[in-house]
């Protein structure tokens, strides 16, 4: 059996009578890139809120590396490991790139009960995040602040974020949501980069990046996955087709 | 990056803080020549309001946590002190303690009971967050009101008077100017430490929390104990400012402690400036100062009192230090555009 970095055991999840995760499994091996695919509302980040932690499901297991999280709370998945950039972007208006990245450096360091010296001037903190922002490509903007960022910018920055906290797992939410052409092609290129050296949960509705950026593909449908495979048979399957890539 | 462009950018981000300690420094100097000690009791007042205001903005301006009950804690720095005294004077030991009237043992104990206290207070008011985080805290402020109150031994309603001579280990500081320079002293390191804490990593989790919780926890951090850390920091330098008080006039009471001293102590923070370090000691020195103007003059004193701190907050929405700010980094935009 190959390696399983995270196991997914029938998990639940509803909102008053809609059940946004209804009897969802799935298994991430270890070094993959697996795309979930799916249409609106079919359930996608409210499942990588589960697996970060800031949603509690109603039933089912999350197991990472071997051991069951179902019950930590965000903050500590996040040290163990699993990190996810926000569909909806979510940073610190009046904190710089490097701020952000930085925050993520100290928080993979131990606790932050240190109250003298200045962050912002320790080594220690500024050389692995501006480690992370130039791997996004965002060097250029390291001083600026998240308020005066573009858009596209933006989502640069929840990734280098992701990647400051040195995750074992990354959970990307439509890395590419929102972003022109250009933008999106850079996106890709940057994410074809880090698959080699991260596993990586990969929510995406562009179809081109998903099909050249995953290594098995999932599709999710209300709640449920109806198909897991490679990308050419994913492609084909005619379920698939008809539930999803049809329209 | 050079190294000399950094130390220039730290010794101007010194400069207001440095100014505004300058500035009160040689306040009593003006009182000498013009012959009226006056303006030195009004100082000391505007510094112990300083040390207050710049230690709730901590909370308030880096943590986003507008605590209503910081007037009580000032208060049970200065009953600690007044208490402390009290015994001391009337040579009648507190349970097994004898009293004292020595700041270098009365401060110590001013801290460690509001710290205490700030802590069973804290932990209570953090689960709730927004408006009701507002009403614990105001809840809390009444209930510190309504306990001085009944402290009947100790003056209860009408306050505590202290009759003994404050000191400070050898020192006799019961003279107004000595006593001065003690409590700036205290303003200095308190604008030290809050100056050192929001830039350190601490800092950075307040700050990065107050905006953006779920970025904070996301990246791996549970916020909730460093606003009770950031809480009991600030309520202990407010207790602190309240032990000055009371030694200083020799008189602490309930009225001290109201909750509308807290608000006051907020408007000072946001009157100032909540974005920097400094703005809340402007803040409480424009406060006290138009305050005593004002009600001189007029006998509807506080509503041209609100009046004039509406227009300041809408028209400056950083507060005073924005004033001082524009003029300051005047020359810091220059050296880096030319
Ligand atoms: N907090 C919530 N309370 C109630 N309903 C919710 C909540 N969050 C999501 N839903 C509902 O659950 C369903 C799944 O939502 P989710 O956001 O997970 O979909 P998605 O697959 O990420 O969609 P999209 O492609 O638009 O991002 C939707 O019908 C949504 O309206
Ligand atoms: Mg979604």
């Amino acid at each position: 059996m190959a390696d399983v970095i995270l196991l997914v055991d029938r998990l639940m999840k509803s909102f008053g009578g809609l059940r946004a995760t209804n009897d969802l499994s799935l298994e991430v091996l270890r070094g993959e890139c697996h795309a979930i695919i799916g249409p609106n509302g079919a359930g996608k980040t409210t499942f990588i809120s589960q697996l970060q932690g800031m949603l509690a499901p109603d039933s089912g297991t999350i197991t990472l590396n071997g051991a069951d999280i179902t019950g930590e709370p965000a903050h500590r998945r996040a040290r163990l490991g699993i990190a996810r950039s926000f569909q909806i972007t979510s940073l610190v208006p009046d904190f710089s790139v490097l701020d952000h990245a930085a925050l993520a450096v100290q928080a993979r360091l131990g606790h932050s009960f240190r109250f003298w010296k200045n962050a912002r001037r320790d080594p220690a903190l500024v050389a692995p995040a501006q480690e992370a922002v130039e791997t996004v490509g965002l060097a250029s903007r390291a001083k600026t602040l998240a308020r005066d960022l573009s858009h596209g910018e933006a989502r640069q920055l929840e990734l280098a974020i992701a990647i400051a906290q040195q995750p074992k797992l990354l959970l990307l939410d439509e890395p590419m949501a929102g972003m022109g052409r250009k933008d999106g092609v850079a996106m890709t290129e940057l994410l074809a980069r880090l698959k080699k050296d991260y596993s990586i949960i990969l929510i995406e509705h562009d179809m081109q990046a998903v099909f050249s950026l995953a290594d098995r593909i999932s599709v999710l449908v209300a709640g449920h996955i109806i198909k897991t495979g490679a990308p050419e048979v994913i492609r084909t399957d005619p379920d698939v087709r008809a539930a999803y890539l049809g329209h | 990056m050079a190294e000399p462009a950094t130390n220039l950018s730290r010794l101007r981000e010194n400069i207001p803080t440095l100014l505004i300690l300058a500035a009160l420094a040689a306040t009593p100097m003006i009182a000498l020549g013009l012959g009226d000690p006056f303006i030195v009791k009004v100082a000391t007042r505007v510094v112990v309001f300083a040390i207050a205001a710049v230690a709730l903005n901590f909370v308030v301006g880096y943590g986003g946590l507008v605590s209503l009950c910081h007037a009580g804690f000032f208060g049970i720095g200065g009953y600690v002190v007044g208490i402390l005294a009290w015994h001391d004077f009337n040579a009648e030991p507190l349970w097994f303690l004898p009293g004292t009237s020595d700041l270098a043992i009365a401060l110590p104990a001013a801290i460690l009971v509001s710290a205490i206290i700030a802590t069973i207070v804290g932990a209570i008011s953090l689960r709730t967050s927004g408006p009701y985080f507002l009403m614990i805290t105001l809840a809390f402020n009444q209930m510190f009101y309504y306990g001085a109150i009944a402290l009947q031994k100790y003056g209860g309603d009408d306050g505590l008077q202290i009759m003994s001579t404050i000191t400070l280990g050898p020192l006799d500081v019961s003279n107004r100017y000595r006593f001065f320079y003690l409590a700036l002293a205290v303003l200095a390191i308190t604008l030290l430490l809050v100056g050192r804490f929001v830039d350190s990593r601490f800092g950075m989790v307040l700050r990065a929390a107050s905006k953006n919780e779920t970025r904070v926890i996301a990246v791996g951090v549970d916020p909730w104990l460093y606003r009770l850390a950031a809480f009991v920091i600030s309520a202990v330098l407010t207790a602190v400012a309240g032990a000055l008080l009371a030694a200083g006039q020799q008189f602490i009471s309930p009225v001290d402690m109201g909750w509308d001293r807290s608000g006051d102590l907020v408007v000072m923070a946001v009157l100032g400036g909540v974005g920097v370090v400094w703005g809340p000691a402007i803040g409480a020195a424009a406060f006290v100062v138009l305050e005593l103007v004002l009600s001189s003059w007029t006998t509807h004193w506080q509503f041209v009192f609100g009046l004039l701190i509406v227009l300041i907050v809408v028209s400056l929405r950083g507060g005073l230090a924005d004033l001082g700010r524009t003029i300051f980094s005047r020359g810091s935009e220059e050296a880096t555009h030319g």
